[in-house]
């Protein structure tokens, strides 16, 4: 939890609908996605490759090709505008100033023939007018920031002189040199070692702590949410399909795949099942998207009804949502290991289906 | 335990020009018993790649030597010596996607082994649709190209191009890594199965540690070409004994939001150093918590730890 979490929402994103044009047809990435992040949060999106994890952030930034990709849908809202197919609100760019990002290889995406602290300079000379020398005299402060040593000479040196671990330290400079508001970090440390990665998220917490921004974090890995995250939403062919506090979403899982996630890694905690239990087969194809639950063909507890319907976001608990029939007030079905609402709380509780709701 | 595969200080250098040489292993000297699956781990840069591909011969060893069964294997392999091992050792490359030929079939590229055998078309066509349905695919699949299939499929397309040749010895490099979750614990299961029913020794490469544990009977850590510690696996994770050992399991998060609260913030600064040229003394002496004057100048050796079936190479535990 971090240090200064005020309620102000920051960024809200509803009902997003995002889908690319293809020779195959049209593939629904996006299909309804809701979410929102406070000052000072960390909300963690998981989900594995082709879940539409990518694609809601970059639709947010305004980073997807038009065409082949479209926005059918939805609304991104940073302190209450409206933003979603601008590029500036309130004269500051959206991408780079309000909002920064940084990407999962390093490697690739920064430029091979441009010096990192001239790369960082730009951001700045782009969006606060910066002379050259001012500029990069305040990017090697971002490098000396993000415990880069010798940020004097590294500044002047290009990205093949650096390592793994510290280019995603440079592209760190380079998301936070505007003091955005908002900080997406897509994978930031899946192609590093693990003990560059704790670096790397401990070098994220601090500026949080700092600087009071917001992260959205882009993973696949539940362990990096359970030491990052304070809620998560859980992505499904292209839906959330949970979304919680991280301690709620880890100790009382709603949904089936968020069990079988948790289940498919290998814990060391003492009481963790001594055998891996994989999820059969592969998400579905995103050309013609399921018409019930996205789900359903993987789910050891599929019904009737998770074919033809699919299901709306059920409320499990204080920001607790999971789109499971299971979860339905009227379902007396209880999974082991999945949890359900306590039946006393069901009938006096302002309980059952909440269309639209948010995380 | 019969020991399968010995190194007796292995050692594989590679020049890159102007005298100075990358020491991508160096002098690395275990055994891996057979029937065993023995995990190997460490950082990018440590050399447990290097480490498997010498193993299988895909590059020259500059010194040391290498004894399978009984036999010494021959420092540079000839063809002849390829065509004999293949049916004693195989791999399973990392990269689903760059280890598959795209223009060749997908039982072109399982059958490819079986080249030489003697065996009629017919026979070895019977023979990939069984190891098409053993590894969880479909004998259809055997004409289709490998991008018709996904990440976890081609895993399982690579797994069963090794396995065919019926191999006692398998390099597993990074069998996982690009996968996804709910896909690598298939893929782990799948191995582990196999390995049961064809009694197969696995030198398993990764550097997921919690998967290591789980899939390992023993576990063996690298540092910058150096083998650090070497032990039963649940005894290296939960009570590793080098410091270096400590500081990568006290990095590796958990899937736990109470267990991640608990845990103090990074455990080491800095990174691996070239492997170019190499400290003098232990490797691990300038990044080490408990660096002591003699690290700097002698190279700890790996010595036996009194009542526990565990080697280090760290000075702290040599009288």
């Amino acid at each position: 939890m971090s240090a200064n979490v005020s309620n102000e929402t920051l960024l809200s994103v509803d009902n997003l609908h995002v889908e690319f044009a293809t020779y195959g047809g049209i593939v629904q990435a996006v299909r309804g996605v809701s979410f929102s992040v406070e000052t000072g949060q960390t909300l963690a999106i998981v989900g594995e490759s082709g879940c539409g994890k990518s694609v809601s952030m970059q639709a947010v930034m305004g980073l997807i090709p038009m065409p082949p990709g479209r926005i059918r849908q939805g609304s991104a809202k940073l302190r209450g505008q409206d933003f979603l197919g601008k590029t500036h609100i309130d004269g500051k760019a959206i991408c780079g100033d309000e909002i920064g990002m940084i990407f999962q290889d390093p490697m690739s995406s920064l430029n091979p023939t441009m010096r990192i602290g001239d790369q960082i300079a730009e951001t700045l000379e782009v969006h606060r007018g910066y002379s050259r020398s001012q500029a990069f005299a305040r990017a090697i402060e971002l490098l000396e920031l993000v415990k880069i040593p010798e940020a004097e000479k590294r500044a002047r040196q290009y990205p093949f002189e650096f390592s793994g671990g510290m280019l995603q330290r440079a592209m760190i400079a380079m998301a936070i040199a505007c003091k955005p508001s908002v900080l997406i970090a897509d994978e930031p440390t899946t192609a590093l070692d693990v003990t560059i990665q704790a670096q790397i998220l401990d070098l994220l917490k601090e500026i949080q702590q700092e600087t009071g921004m917001a992260i959205i974090l882009i993973t696949h890995d539940l362990a990096v949410v359970a030491r990052m995250a304070d809620k998560v939403a859980v992505m499904y062919a292209g839906q959330i399909v949970e979304s919680a506090s991280v301690d709620d979403l880890f100790y009382k899982s709603a949904h089936p795949y968020t069990l079988g996630l948790k289940l498919a890694m290998p814990s060391n905690r003492s009481d963790a099942a001594n055998q891996l239990q994989p999820i059969p087969g592969s998400p579905p194809d995103l050309f013609s998207p399921p018409a019930g639950c996205a789900y359903c063909a993987r789910c050891p507890w599929a019904m009737q009804v998770c074919q033809g319907d699919n299901p709306p976001p059920f409320v499990v608990g204080d920001r607790h949502y999971a789109r499971c029939w299971l979860q339905h007030p009227q379902n007396e079905r209880d999974i082991d290991g999945l949890y359900r609402v306590p039946a006393e709380q069901v009938a006096d509780g302002p309980s059952g289906s909440a269309k639209g709701s948010t995380v | 335990m019969t020991e399968l595969v010995k190194l007796d200080r292995l050692t594989k250098y590679f020049d890159i020009g102007r005298g100075q040489r990358v020491h991508a292993v160096d002098g690395i000297s275990f055994a891996i018993h057979e029937g065993e699956t023995l995990g190997l781990v460490g950082e990018s840069g440590s050399g447990k790649s290097t480490l498997g591909k010498t193993l299988l011969g895909l590059h020259d060893k500059t010194s040391g030597t290498l004894t399978y069964r009984d036999e010494v294997l021959p420092a540079r392999y000839r063809s002849a010596d390829f065509q004999r091992l293949a049916h004693k050792m195989q791999m399973i490359f990392q990269d689903p996607y760059s280890s598959l030929n795209p223009r060749m079939t997908v039982g072109e590229i399982i059958a490819e082994g079986l080249r030489g055998k003697p065996m009629t078309g017919a026979q070895k066509q019977a023979l990939v649709s069984e190891w098409l349905e053993r590894v969880g695919l479909n004998a259809a699949h055997a004409s289709r190209y490998p991008h018709e299939f996904s990440g976890g499929q081609r895993q399982r397309i690579g797994i069963a191009r090794a396995l065919i040749m019926e191999p006692e010895f398998v390099v597993c490099d990074e069998p996982i890594s690009a996968l996804d979750v709910s896909v690598q614990a298939q893929v782990v299961n799948l191995l582990n199965d196999l390995k049961t029913s064809m009694g197969l020794t696995m030198l398993f490469i990764a550097h997921d540690l919690s998967m290591v544990r789980y899939i390992s009977d023993r576990m063996a850590v690298m540092y910058l070409g150096s083998l650090v510690e070497i032990g039963k696996a649940s005894d290296v994770y939960f009570a590793p004994r080098h410091p270096y050992t400590e500081v990568l399991i006290a990095s590796n998060p958990e899937p736990d939001p109470s267990t991640e609260r608990q845990r103090a913030s990074t455990a080491i600064q800095g990174e691996i150093p070239s492997p170019v040229n190499v400290p003098a003394g232990c490797r691990f002496a300038g990044r080490c918590p408990k660096v002591m004057p003699v690290c700097q100048q002698q190279t700890p050796q790996l010595i036996p730890l009194a009542d526990e079936d565990r080697l280090v190479a760290c000075h702290l535990y040599s009288q």
